[in-house]
C-alpha cells in the first residue's frame, strides 16, 4: 500500500495511515480531501462507483435542505457526506464561542462594578460613626479636616429620604399629574445630591479649593442625614413651630459640619464666602421645600391646639398668594425675615 | 500469522507491528449517529407536550413558594433560581394595588408601573449592592430570592383588600397594619436568610438595611392601599 499525498501524511508508519484504508469504505465518516483522487490501491469501478454515490447524495441533501446553501457547497467541495450536520454544528459552535468571547469582553469592560468596589468597602461601626458626626461640626478649619470618601453611606441616605418623601407625599394626597409619585421622589432626592455636589464642585473647582469629587458627594450625602431625620418626625407631627424648630437646629448643624469641612479646605475670604454661602442656601432651602411642597395641614388638629392666631398662616402654607396677604401672622414673621 | 506472534508479546516491539498487504483491512469506522441522537431525545424537551411543560415549571415554583414560606437553609431556591415566580408575584401585587386612589382615572395605569419599577428596580440595586460588598451570590439568584420573599406581602395585600370590603375604620387599620408589619418581617427575615449568608460576618447589617428598606416601601405601599369609591 502505498501512501498517498504524502504532504498530509504525518504518520511514519511502514503500513500507511488509518486515513489511507477508509477511502474505500462506504459511509466512512473520516475522508480524507487528498485521498479523493488516490486511485492507488482502489479500482477504477469502485472510485466510480463511490463518485456515483456521492454524487445523488448531494443532489438528495440539495434538495432537502434548500436554505442550507452553505454547508451544502461544502459538502460538495469537500465530498463529506454524512459530515454536513456536524461540520456545521462545529462551525456554530465556533461562531458561539467567538462570539461570547466578545460579548463577556465589552461587559467586563463597560459594566465592570467593581470600579465602584473601594467606595463601598466599609463596616457597620463605621456608617454608624458617620452618620453621628455629621450633625456635629469640627472647629478646625487652619487644617483641612479629613472626609471620608465612601459611597454606601450617602447612597443609603438618599433612598431613605426618597422613602420617607413618598410617605409624606402620599399622606398629603399629592396629585401629580405629569409623571409618578415614585419618579418625583428619586428625581428629587437623587437630582439634589448628584446636581448640588456637582456645582459645589464646579465652584470649588473654580476657587481652587481641595475636594474631590467623591468627597463632595459622599459630605453632601451624609448632609442629608439631619434632612431624612426633620422630615421623618414633621412629615408625621404636623406643628410649624417643631418644624422650623428642627430645621435651624438638625438643618443648621449638618450645614455647619459640611461648611466648616469646606472651610479648612479653601484658603481667601472671597471663596470661602462664596462656597459656604452657596452650600448653606442650597442646603436649607431644600429642607424648607421638602417640608412644604409636600405636607398635609391637619387643620383640625392645629386649630384646637395652637390657637387662632397662627392658624391662618398654617391653613394658607400650601398657597402662596394668600401668604401674602395675610396680615395677621406674627410668629413665623420674624423668622422668615431673619433667613 | 503475525497477528498471532504479536499476542503473545503484548506491547512489546510495537514498531515490529505490520500489516501486510494480503489482510483486507475494512471495515465500516463510521460516527455512530444512533445512540448519540438518544442521547439529545434524553435531554430535549421539544417533543413533549405543552402541559408537561408548564407543570413542570409550575412545580418548581411553587417549590421555591414552599421554600419562602419556611425559610431553612436550603440551596434549592439560589441553585435552581428562576425568575416566574417574581414575575407572577409582581403582576399580582400590582394588579391588587391598582384601583386605590382618589383620582383613579389617570393614576390607575401609573401606579400598575410604579409598582413594577419599584419591584424591579430596587431588586436590581439591592443586587449591586450586595455584590459591591463582596457577595458571593449571582445577579440573578439574588434577583430571584428577593422576587420570591415578596410572597408574604402580596398574600397581606389580598388579606387587606377583603378587609377593606369589609369597611376602613380604625379596627380594619390596626387589623390590616398587624397583617402588613407581621408579613414584612417575614419577607425581610426570609430574604436575609438567604442573602445574608453570601456575605462576609461583619458586613451583614449593611446588606440587610436595604432589604429592610426596600420590604418597608413596599410594605406601606399595601398597608396606605385604599380604595377608590
Amino acid at each position: 500500500m502505498s501512501v498517498g499525498s504524502g504532504n498530509r501524511n504525518t504518520n511514519t508508519e511502514p503500513w500507511g495511515s488509518f486515513d489511507d484504508n477508509l477511502v474505500q469504505g462506504g459511509g466512512s465518516a473520516v475522508i480524507d480531501m487528498e485521498n479523493m483522487d488516490d486511485t492507488s490501491g482502489s479500482s477504477f469501478e469502485d472510485m466510480g462507483e463511490m463518485h456515483q454515490r456521492m454524487k445523488e447524495e448531494e443532489e438528495v441533501t440539495a434538495e432537502a435542505a434548500a436554505t442550507e446553501d452553505d454547508t451544502a457547497e461544502d459538502g460538495e467541495f469537500l465530498g463529506m457526506k454524512g459530515l454536513k450536520g456536524q461540520l456545521g454544528r462545529q462551525v456554530a459552535d465556533e461562531v458561539w464561542q467567538a462570539g461570547k468571547r466578545q460579548a463577556s469582553k465589552a461587559f467586563n469592560l463597560y459594566a465592570n462594578i467593581d470600579i465602584l468596589r473601594p467606595y463601598f468597602d466599609v463596616e457597620p461601626v463605621q456608617v454608624r460613626s458617620r452618620l453621628m458626626e455629621s450633625m456635629i461640626p469640627v472647629r478646625m478649619i487652619n487644617f483641612p479636616q479629613k472626609i471620608a470618601g465612601e459611597l454606601y453611606g450617602p447612597l443609603m441616605l438618599v433612598f431613605t429620604l426618597v422613602a420617607i418623601l413618598l410617605h409624606g407625599m402620599k399622606t398629603s394626597d399629592t396629585v401629580i399629574r405629569e409623571g409618578t409619585l415614585m419618579g418625583t421622589a428619586i428625581g428629587t432626592c437623587f437630582g439634589y445630591w448628584l446636581g448640588v455636589s456637582s456645582f459645589i464642585y464646579f465652584l470649588a473647582y473654580l476657587v481652587n479649593a481641595q475636594i474631590t469629587m467623591l468627597q463632595m458627594l459622599s459630605l453632601l450625602g451624609y448632609g442629608l442625614f439631619g434632612h431624612c431625620v426633620v422630615l421623618l418626625v414633621t412629615y408625621n407631627i404636623h406643628f410649624h413651630f417643631l418644624f422650623y424648630v428642627l430645621w435651624l437646629l438638625c438643618g443648621g448643624l449638618s450645614t455647619l459640619r459640611m461648611v466648616t469641612a469646606l472651610l479648612s479646605r479653601t484658603v481667601g475670604q472671597t471663596p470661602r464666602l462664596l462656597l459656604c454661602g452657596t452650600l448653606s442656601v442650597l442646603h436649607m432651602l431644600f429642607l424648607l421645600y421638602l417640608h412644604f411642597a409636600y405636607h398635609k395641614i391637619v387643620e383640625g388638629l392645629l386649630d384646637s391646639l395652637e390657637g387662632p392666631n397662627l392658624a391662618p398662616m398654617q391653613r394658607v402654607a400650601r398657597d402662596v398668594p394668600e401668604l401674602t396677604l395675610n396680615a395677621t401672622v406674627r410668629g413665623p414673621g420674624p423668622l422668615l425675615k431673619a433667613i | 500469522m503475525a497477528a498471532s506472534d504479536e499476542a503473545s508479546r503484548p506491547f512489546a516491539g510495537l514498531s515490529d507491528v505490520s500489516i501486510s498487504d494480503d489482510i483486507a483491512v475494512e471495515g465500516d469506522i463510521s460516527v455512530p449517529v444512533g445512540p448519540s441522537a438518544r442521547r439529545d431525545d434524553e435531554f430535549s424537551t421539544l417533543d413533549e407536550p405543552v402541559r408537561e411543560t408548564v407543570l413542570r415549571d409550575l412545580r418548581a415554583v411553587g417549590k421555591k413558594f414552599v421554600h419562602v414560606l419556611y425559610p431553612k437553609r436550603s440551596a434549592a431556591l439560589l441553585r435552581d433560581w428562576d425568575l416566574w415566580g417574581p414575575l407572577l408575584l409582581c403582576v399580582t401585587l400590582a394588579l391588587l394595588l391598582q384601583g386605590g386612589a382618589a383620582d383613579s382615572d389617570y393614576q390607575g395605569g401609573p401606579q400598575f408601573a410604579e409598582v413594577f419599577v419599584i419591584v424591579w428596580f430596587g431588586s436590581i440595586i439591592i443586587t449591586l449592592n450586595s455584590k459591591l460588598l463582596g457577595g458571593t451570590i449571582s445577579f440573578f439568584q439574588s434577583l430571584c430570592v428577593l422576587g420570591y420573599c415578596i410572597l408574604p406581602l402580596t398574600a397581606a395585600m389580598a388579606v387587606c383588600r377583603i378587609v377593606l370590603v369589609a369597611g376602613s375604620g380604625p379596627v380594619s387599620f390596626a387589623v390590616r397594619l398587624a397583617v402588613v408589619t407581621a408579613s414584612f418581617g417575614w419577607s425581610t427575615f426570609a430574604s436575609t436568610a438567604f442573602l445574608a449568608d453570601s456575605q462576609p460576618a461583619n458586613r451583614k447589617a449593611l446588606v440587610v438595611y436595604p432589604v429592610f428598606l426596600f420590604y418597608f416601601v413596599i410594605g406601606w405601599m399595601v398597608l396606605t392601599f385604599s380604595p377608590s369609591q
